[in-house]
């Protein structure tokens, strides 16, 4: 699962971050944006079932509507 | 008379005993504290969400916090008008249930601010602020890594229309300016409350100004606006 902020969030660790690249003699470095990504396993067997779980999972805890936006994936394992 | 207090403590909670020493020592009311697993609010009047790194602030502030078992009847409690006032980390509990609008994020220098900052009184005809005069300039401590409130355009347009703005970051002299606002929350905004009045959030910590001993007192002027205004 990945969580963005939105892109009219101001995301001052991304901005530090870039000042690190200059720092290093990077220069060309621009937008950089500190996301989440989210790994986590699911006990189901019906595919549907499961996304919704993991919708409501995502929609109601791991990431905040205000602020965030947020995609996910689901690999049968 | 007198509210009855409970104080909420979740895990990491680490204002808890501040806010409790607050109302049971120095304005003597009858204070108790709710552990958060439990639904019961032990027939509270003022509900407080004290400050500290509940659940160790993972993933955001409060948005964990926001599920404990207790967070029901405390919605449940401020829907149907009960007081319940979010400092610091109970703020961004309060964010997080959704009992007061928008965002928290993190403090736009990066750095953890901890020191006193003055705050002026937006709204002074509120049950948090009726009894403190409207020029009066709070001296009052904060301490948090995310304070920086941003809401969007809409919302800070409703929450100006509706004056639910309660404090601002101000000088010492009690003029807004950027230069005083330890966090870059937008609009100078250090507290808001519901329309309905009722809930407040804010960042600064009332319960480290209460007691004499430490040297500052305006706290006291919020805590007991409350107590003198929550029956009426």
């Amino acid at each position: 699962m990945l969580i963005k902020r939105r892109p009219s969030i101001l995301d001052p660790q991304g901005k530090a971050v870039e000042k690190g690249a200059i720092l290093l003699g990077i220069n060309n470095i621009k937008d950089t944006r500190i996301n989440k990504y989210i790994e986590f396993s699911v006990d189901s067997n019906d595919r549907i079932a499961a996304e919704k779980e993991v919708n409501e999972y995502c929609s109601k805890l791991l990431a905040n509507p205000i602020m965030e936006d947020y995609e996910f994936t689901l690999e049968e394992v | 008379m007198k509210p009855k207090v409970g104080v909420v403590v979740f895990p990491g909670s680490n204002c808890d005993h501040d806010a409790y020493y607050s109302f049971r020592k120095v304005l003597d009311c009858d204070t108790k504290f709710l552990w958060h697993k439990g639904p019961d609010l032990q027939n509270s009047d003022l509900i407080v969400l004290p400050g500290g790194f509940s659940y160790g602030d993972y993933l955001r502030t409060g948005a964990i916090a926001r599920f404990s078992p207790i967070m029901d009847s405390v919605i449940n409690f401020a829907i149907n008008g009960g007081c319940v006032v979010g400092i610091c980390n109970g703020f961004q509990i309060l964010l997080e249930a959704g009992l007061l609008p928008g965002v928290m994020l993190k403090n736009k220098s990066l750095q953890f601010v901890c020191k006193d900052v003055y705050l002026s009184v937006a709204n002074d005809d509120t049950l948090f602020t009726k009894d403190i005069s409207p020029e009066t300039v709070l001296k009052i401590p904060v301490a948090h890594g995310d304070g920086n409130y941003f809401a969007d355009e809409n919302t800070l347009k409703t929450l100006e229309e509706n004056n639910q703005i309660v404090f601002r970051y101000c000088s010492p002299e009690g003029t807004l300016d950027g230069n005083y606002n330890p966090n870059g929350s937008v609009k100078n905004i250090a507290g808001i409350m519901n329309k309905k009045g009722n809930i407040l959030g804010m960042m600064p910590h009332p319960e480290r100004s209460c007691n004499p001993v430490l040297g500052k007192t305006d706290g006291q002027l919020i805590f007991r606006s409350i107590i003198n205004n929550i029956f009426n």
